[in-house]
């Protein structure tokens, strides 16, 4: 066992424990995008960064990726995390501001404005869907693509993957594009917004093959129609 | 070559290239780095080949071809050993002359470098200012060996350190040693390298540890790896060799980026020719150690030379960091230990290991010992890559061996560690160099990078470019360096164009100490210095920009427009046919006229001018004025 503080309370926890599973066991919310339970932790989105380490030598470190460690001193809501994740939220919120999830973490936050220039992109680039694909899935048929601000999700060169099963699974962990899949209006269905992921869906135009878990996926409904 | 099976071997050859030489022979030595031949060494090489042979030379001279010795100012010059007599910025004809004198052992006046305050002429290499207040150790050493001929690294004393290491047979003697010497980390960091050998040493050896050169040096204006690489491959892999035997690695691998070919080739030659001596690979000279080194090619992500990014590279896989820890030491290329040290870091090894850690250890200052290879750039006199002992200030480098600025505006800042460094300004030229001054300053060593700015640089600009730099090489993983890369460049851009308000200043600071203080690798935590560190010490410019509208430097074009300062102007007509738009018209003896409709801001007559009579005003103050 590991003993170390959160939040000023002594715990103990299993050897192995992330800081971020530690936090959730003993009832500390810590808001993420890019973490999924059976995934490999990916410390992409930073929304999770927590405090450690005290004095001039405390940083901020993301709480996924960080295993627990003896005597360690974590803060998982101190002013300098809150500032950070604000500042994420509101980042979000400039480039990705039709997500439920990131709407709703905003709210939680008390982040009421965003002070950046707005633009409206489909894709946090948060890799959930390339791990599942990857890790849970087998099939590795979508990846990352380009660096910077030209990164994004797909297959090479566009070309649908023969590797894809077409399971839905990307687009069901998706956090950005989750409100806009199981959008009611029919007309409206098909919002581009998993375009990012090249579905092969939306490629073939035929929907009558596709598993898809997203319930319900208006997307799916309208190709069985 | 014939491979060496033992020690004594070894030390009979080095005795016979030793022996070999003639010390009374000149040698006329010709730095022929990437940047000597960019200037024209290879001229000099091939007309020096041609007077030798058909003068019938060859007895009464030698020739070598070296790597950078590090005046690129005087680019492409020689060397004549033994006497040191430097000739710099040299012509074919010059060439010939020289060689003729040479042989003869005389020394052509004209031709000697002039010191630009005395106006004398300065016969010898090291009573150039530029070289007399640096202390060379590892540049010296390009200036003794031809990359490609190993006999002469083993002439001059090359792989002494790998025999006194293996002579003593004692692998945790050389990581003390290491730690005894203090060196630490060159690539930036400053993580002390005895250290880090000790942990790889005490790692668990399951199918092998790694060690790795990291020769991925991306920065803008910085290029000592290149040429140490490029002047001295062996110096390296003698290095590499060293720290495998005091660690246990079985494996190396240098990480070199694409863009340095002629580095890579070196390396190429040098290694190949390490193999044939059996200075590499299985039972080296003979005893019981075996090591064998790669070369990875790096296809030019700037984020490689972070150190879990290169180890992705080296694996195949898209460059891109990861979280630590777990640190590579732990947990490195394929899951096995793995030790990188910069190439500066490795080239110092064979140093420690000859002279001894104690000795190594006294310069420098205590916490930051030995020399370290800045490349100096920008606006001083004197640029090149200078090697100093930490903890010397920036003064005495910028104006001690830089010389000043190289032109008449003064020197304002001075950027140091590359994109993710900040900018310092004049008050602190006092600040001696050491890994924690800088941190403290809101700068870093980084590799060492150090660009000067004088008052034609505006310090907004020079934030937007590293920004501008960042956010393309940013690798994107990571959501606060990805957007606030991309993000603090917007507002930058708005700054620069007139359209920034004070409430993104603010913005702007929130969220450069947001991203520092939550990325995941080195790129993204440095990345907010250039923007940090402007606005620490450079805070007025901004507001200048913000709340007038207007760039005091004259280098963001949408706020200033020139105008001719009447009481300056002399009528010399200078200006005139520098113009491209043939906006400026006047005649002789009387103040000329800029028409602002067609001047396109080139700066071009600013540059002609002597009498400084063209200044830029705010744009709004034009629209008043006329």
């Amino acid at each position: 066992m590991i003993s170390l503080t959160m939040n000023g309370l002594p715990v103990s926890v299993e050897e192995g424990t992330t800081l971020l599973e530690a936090a959730r066991f003993l009832g500390f919310p810590i808001p993420t995008l890019c973490h999924l339970e059976g995934l490999t932790p990916y410390g992409a989105c930073r929304l999770c960064v927590v405090e450690i380490g005290r004095g001039g030598k405390a940083k901020l470190v993301s709480s996924c990726t960080y295993t627990a460690e003896n005597g360690l001193t974590v803060r998982t809501a101190s002013w300098r995390v809150m500032r950070a994740r604000k500042m994420i939220l509101e980042l979000l919120l400039a480039s990705c501001p039709q997500s439920k999830i990131i709407q709703d973490l905003a709210a939680a936050h008390e982040v009421r404005r965003q002070r950046f220039r707005q633009e409206y992109k489909d894709c946090i680039l948060c890799g959930l869907c390339v791990r599942i694909c990857e890790e849970q899935m087998m099939a590795k048929a979508i990846g990352f693509r380009g660096r910077g601000e030209k990164r994004s999700v797909g297959t090479p060169f566009d070309v649908p993957s023969p590797a894809c099963r077409l399971c839905g699974a990307c687009m069901y962990v998706c956090p950005a594009c989750q409100l806009r899949c199981t959008y009611n209006e029919p007309e409206k269905a098909i919002c581009g917004s998993c375009a990012n992921l090249s579905p092969p869906c939306l490629e073939k135009q035929e929907f009558h093959d596709m598993m898809c878990y997203m319930a319900p996926c208006v997307a799916c409904e309208i190709g069985k129609r | 070559m014939e491979r060496l099976a033992s020690i004594e071997q070894f030390r009979t050859l080095q005795e016979r290239v030793v022996a070999d030489r003639d010390p009374n022979i000149p040698v006329v030595v010709i730095p022929a780095g990437t940047c000597g031949q960019a200037s024209g060494a290879n001229d000099l090489i091939r007309i020096a080949k041609h007077e030798l042979l058909s003068k019938g030379l060859a007895e009464k001279l030698r020739i070598r071809i070296t790597g950078c010795h590090g005046f690129c100012q005087a680019e492409p010059s020689v060397l004549i050993e033994p006497e040191g007599t430097f000739y710099p910025r040299l012509g074919i004809k010059q060439m010939m002359q020289i060689i003729e004198a040479a042989s003869q052992g005389r020394v052509v006046e004209e031709l000697l470098w002039r010191d630009p305050t005395t106006h004398k002429r300065v016969p010898k290499q090291s009573d150039i200012p530029f070289f007399r207040s640096q202390r060379r150790t590892l540049l010296a050493r390009n200036e003794k060996v031809d990359p490609i001929r190993i006999y002469d690294y083993v002439g001059s004393g090359g792989y002494s350190a790998l025999v006194k290491v293996l002579v003593r047979g004692n692998p945790g003697w050389v990581v003390d040693e290491a730690k005894a010497s203090g060196l630490r980390g060159r690539g930036g960091a400053g993580f002390p390298t005895g250290l880090k050998w000790e942990v790889l040493a005490k790692a668990r050896n399951g199918h092998g540890k790694f060690l790795v050169c990291n020769a991925d040096e991306g920065d803008p204006g910085a290029y000592m790896d290149r040429s140490v690489l490029e002047g001295n491959p062996q110096s390296i892999i003698e290095g590499m060799l060293i720290g495998a035997y005091g660690t246990g690695a079985t494996q190396g691998i240098i990480y070199v980026r694409t863009e340095y070919p002629l580095a890579i080739k070196h390396l190429v030659i040098a290694l190949r020719q390490a193999r044939e001596l059996g200075l590499l690979g299985e039972k080296i000279l003979g005893t019981g150690f075996s090591f064998d080194i790669q070369i990875v090619k790096g296809a030019g992500a700037f984020v490689c030379g972070e150190e879990t990014a290169l180890i992705r590279s080296v694996e195949g896989e898209r460059g891109e960091p990861r979280q630590r820890p777990p640190y590579p030491v732990e947990k490195g290329i394929k899951g096995e230990p793995t030790a990188i040290n910069n190439v500066e870091t490795w080239a110092n090894i064979p140093i420690i290991i000859n002279e001894g850690a104690a000795r190594f250890a006294k310069v420098g200052s205590p916490q930051n010992t030995g020399t370290k290879i800045f490349s100096l750039v920008g606006k001083v006199r004197n640029t090149g890559l200078v090697e100093v002992p930490m903890g010397v200030t920036i003064g005495e480098i910028v104006h001690g061996i830089g010389g000043g600025p190289s032109g008449r505006a003064k020197i304002k800042a001075v950027q140091t560690g590359g994109p993710s460094g900040g900018c310092l300004p004049v008050p602190m030229f006092d600040l001696s160099l050491n890994y924690e001054s800088l941190a403290a300053a809101g700068s870093i060593m980084g590799s060492g990078g150090m660009i000067v700015m004088d008052d034609n640089t505006c310090m907004v600009d020079v934030a937007k470019y590293f920004m501008e730099f960042l956010k393309d090489e940013s690798c994107g993983k990571c959501f606060t360096c990805r957007q606030g890369t991309q993000r603090m460049w917007e507002i930058l851009d708005d700054i620069t164009t007139g359209r920034g308000t004070l409430a993104q200043l603010d913005l702007l600071q929130e969220l450069a100490e947001v991203v520092r203080d939550t990325s995941m690798c080195g790129l993204g935590q440095t990345a907010a210095n250039p923007v940090l560190s402007t606005l620490r010490y450079f805070r007025d410019e901004y507001l200048t920009h913000i709340e007038r509208k207007f760039c005091p430097a004259t280098v963001c074009r949408d706020l200033f427009n020139y105008r001719v300062i009447a009481e300056k102007c002399t009528g010399c007509r200078l200006c005139l046919p520098v113009c491209p738009t043939g906006a400026m018209t006047g005649s002789k003896g009387k103040a000329h006229n800029l028409d602002r409709s067609t001047c396109i801001k080139c700066r071009a007559c600013v540059e002609a001018c002597k009498f400084d009579a063209i200044a830029g005003e705010p744009v709004i103050a034009a629209a008043q004025s006329g």
